[in-house]
């Protein structure tokens, strides 16, 4: 194994597991969001919830679907190129990863159709307990998921035994209190997610004068329900940082700039880390407020990153910015939502059309978000992919060439790039089409399991219109 | 605990097999066919389906990294492009379901990765059997074949062998479940998909005679084995006889047998191998720890529910396509 190998199989782990999250982060927010709408409609029974419903179901189909085809390489790529990893940690990493597959997939699989096309054949509290179920299932993967990776970060619940990790405890590393913060994490993010995506397209149609009652709705929902959200989603945030205080001091001190030992430390609010000199350029740091963050007290000890071995250090500069990133975003979000949902109290915001506009275009933030909390979680976890005790140089396939890795990862880029672009755009044509009403229809062309075809806006021959789905 | 979830392993592996198997197969059809009414009716066949099918594909992996983590790290690197391949065919298959509908103009793109992928896909697969059959470059249970280890003649032929059963279970599949013109077309392939693949068997064989491949040492030791072939012959000729009758359903129910007799045969004779002759199922195995803790919970409860699901959705598709349930 060259060293190439090594850091192409990482930049193709990466990559390929940015790409999918993007997805479940997506879809797991949406879900959720049916089933309030879904809710919402047989408690009301306002048919703009309905309307609204069945406009994002379209694209949660899209985005589930590209979800599950970008899933399926994951399941294979611990073996492919991390076969150190995977036979060590097998017993139990794979455990984990078969508990998300047989619980979640298929919940998702099986309610998915029902969601689709069985509308008019299931009564309509069985649809929504479908809806919910779906939720359910992306969920439950996202919880096996962050279960998984838990471990990784904070590995409990095992003894070495023959040169693999043998699982001891398994309730300790399923109730580890760390999972039961990052799983939260997750999971707000994900709301968040969907709240954002919604609320910025209920703007875009204001902005545009369509589909007024419908856009109120969604701008209503998002907003409120994102300004409830972010402020719980800074006091998980807080509880990651404390895990990470604890069990990953150096990641710690990388995600704070921080290269030696202060006491009481300050806060480095933004600033140029460099490696070779151990100091930051240009930092603005705010004294005390270091110690406050970290240790809840005014004359802590924090430690820096000269504190260990070079060969034990993450590299700092990407997690210090990639989690500025982060809660830079969380910052403008927070604005956006606590002034928009005042405006929308106030039966004002349509009168703000700036605050529209930066609502519609605040759309990627959340995304941008999530990907950059990631990379902070997994680049600060550097050099170790089981924290403490497996090095990622140690975990890749030994036999793997650079040239291979350049291959498969060449691959991975085109198909995905390829099949990314097509998936974005007809998202992109529904939501700029909007919520036309077809309403007690059922879509057009619809197959469950098939989720993508939902999409389909021009039948080919006027009369399947009223076809029913599936028949 | 250990057999259990080799039982697992092998019912996920063999539904697997046959059910994206037919998948694949009219993938393979589909770009065999130039028009787009037969091209239509074929993915309607297996429209509402396929991404079940492939499900079992991901559950057959997460259980091997789950239960025979040694298995899944040692194949799954050895078998690094061809797993690449098949991965990239998966993928623009799938997606081609989804957007060939969506264009006109650029419809060709996803004709031909749907045809190309599931083509690739089988054919990877195949490829990876064989491999395995004629045994993988293993000492001390690390792999040391580098990129290409898993090259062989014999792999080659078992990949297209593969992809002419696959076929052959698609056109039986398209008999079953179509009508009228799509049907008769199915009709008039399978002989030559059934020939084909006959003298395919009889190819290996004598090849795995000449090369002195070791599973042959094992199937004389082991002349129970032979029922299995039995099975498959008399499926083979049930099959034959229901074609005479133009009896639809059973065709592919007989291919299927046939596959599963084969998958019998190669299951059994590798006995107590998982990798062939390098690494046995009790090396193979994780920790007590972890059967243990899949099998309390995915293994009682949720196995069966998934069956169950399977079950439920083919039934809820069952019976003939109607001219009207084109879904496009």
């Amino acid at each position: 194994m060259d060293l190439s190998a090594l850091l192409l199989s990482r930049i193709q782990f990466g990559s390929t597991i940015a790409f999918h999250i993007i997805f479940p982060s997506f879809s797991i927010g949406l879900a959720a969001w049916l089933t309030v709408l879904e809710a919402m409609h047989l408690w009301t029974g306002r048919p703009t919830y309905r309307l609204i419903f069945e406009f994002w179901l379209k694209i949660f189909g899209i985005a589930f679907g590209l979800g599950v085809v970008s899933g399926i390489v994951m399941a294979f790529q611990f073996g492919t190129n991390w076969s150190v990893l995977s036979r060590m940690s097998g017993p139990i990493q794979g455990p984990l990863l078969s508990y998300e597959t047989f619980t979640a997939f298929t919940l998702e699989a099986s309610f998915f159709g029902i969601l689709l096309f069985g509308r008019s054949r299931v009564p309509p509290w069985f649809y929504l307990f479908s809806t919910a179920m779906v939720a359910l299932g992306t969920t439950l993967s996202a919880f096996w998921i962050m279960a998984n990776n838990t471990w990784m970060q904070v590995p409990v619940g095992y003894v070495i035994e023959n040169g693999r990790f043998v699982p001891n405890d398994w309730s300790q590393i399923n109730l580890n209190p760390v999972l039961w913060v990052r799983f939260p994490h997750m999971v707000l993010a994900a709301y968040l997610t969907g709240a954002f995506c919604a609320a910025a397209t209920g703007a875009w149609y204001l902005l545009r004068g369509i589909f007024p009652a419908e856009a109120r709705v969604m701008l209503r929902m998002g907003l409120y329900f994102a300004a409830v959200l972010l402020p719980a989603q800074l006091v998980f945030g807080h509880f990651n940082g404390d895990y990470i205080h604890h069990y990953q001091p150096a990641k710690f001190a990388a995600i704070e700039g921080r290269w030696h030992n202060e006491q009481p430390a300050s806060e480095v609010l933004i600033g140029i880390p460099d490696a070779e000199t151990e100091t930051n350029h240009y930092a603005i740091s705010i004294p005390v407020l270091g110690s406050l963050i970290a240790s809840m007290s005014l004359d802590s000890k924090e430690v820096g990153l000269t504190d260990f071995p070079v060969q034990d250090r993450p590299p700092v500069a990407i997690p210090f910015f990639t989690f500025r990133i982060m809660v830079g975003c969380w910052g403008i979000m927070l604005l956006i939502a606590w002034f928009g949902s005042y405006l929308i109290y106030k039966g004002r915001i349509e009168h703000y059309r700036l605050l529209l506009w930066a609502t519609f275009l605040s759309f990627p933030l959340p995304f941008i978000a999530i990907l950059s909390g990631w990379v902070t979680a997994e680049v600060g976890r550097q050099p170790w992919v089981v924290y403490g005790v497996l090095r990622t140089a140690d975990a890749v396939t030994p036999f793997l060439s650079a040239q291979t890795v350049l291959v498969s990862l060449a691959v991975y880029c085109i198909v995905y790039t390829f099949i990314f672009t097509f998936g974005i755009y007809y998202i992109y044509r529904l939501l700029r089409t909007g919520p036309v009403g077809s309403l007690g229809l059922p879509p057009i062309g619809a197959v469950p399991n098939r989720p993508m075809s939902v999409i389909n806006e021009q039948p080919e021959t006027p009369t399947s219109r009223h076809v029913p789905a599936g028949e | 605990m250990v057999m259990f979830w080799v039982a697992v392993l092998a019912i996920s592996i063999l539904l697997y097999i046959l059910l994206d198997g037919f998948d694949l197969g009219i993938g393979i059809l589909f770009g065999l066919t130039g028009s787009e009414e037969r091209r239509r009716a074929m993915m309607s066949a297996v429209a509402p389906i396929w991404d079940g099918n492939e499900t079992w594909l991901v559950v057959a992996g997460v259980v091997l990294w789950g239960a025979f983590p040694v298995v899944y790290a040692t194949l799954f690197s050895a078998f690094y492009l061809p797993l690449l391949v098949m991965l990239a065919g998966l993928i623009l298959r799938g997606v081609a379901f989804e957007y060939r509908n969506k264009t006109e103009r650029l419809r060709w793109i996803w004709d031909a990765g749907f045809a190309g992928g599931s083509l690739v896909a089988a054919f990877t697969q195949g490829l990876m059997v064989g491999a395995l059959v004629e045994g993988l470059p293993i000492t001390d249970g690390d792999y040391i074949g580098g990129n290409f280890g898993w090259f062989s003649p014999f792999a080659l032929l078992c990949g297209a062998g593969l992809c002419l059963g696959y076929t052959l279970l698609g056109a039986c599949w398209l008999v079953k479940k179509c009508q009228a013109e799509i049907r008769d077309m199915a009709y008039r392939l399978i002989p030559y998909l059934a020939v084909g693949l006959f003298v395919f068997l009889i190819v290996v064989f004598a090849f795995a005679l000449a090369e002195h491949l070791r599973v042959i040492g094992l199937w004389l030791d082991r002349p129970y084995l032979f029922a299995f072939p039995a099975v498959g012959a008399i499926a083979a000729l049930v099959a034959a006889s229901s074609f005479r009758h133009h009896q639809d359903s059973v065709p592919f129910y007989m291919g299927a047998l046939i596959f599963a007799a084969a998958f019998g045969t190669l299951a059994i004779s590798f006995w107590p191998y998982m990798i062939p002759f390098s690494i046995t199922i009790d090396e193979a195995a994780a920790p007590h720890s972890s059967l243990a803790f899949m099998f309390w919970g995915e293994g009682v409860f949720v196995f069966p529910l998934m069956l169950l699901y399977t079950v439920i959705s083919y039934t809820v598709f069952r019976g003939k396509l109607k001219s009207s349930e084109t879904h496009y």
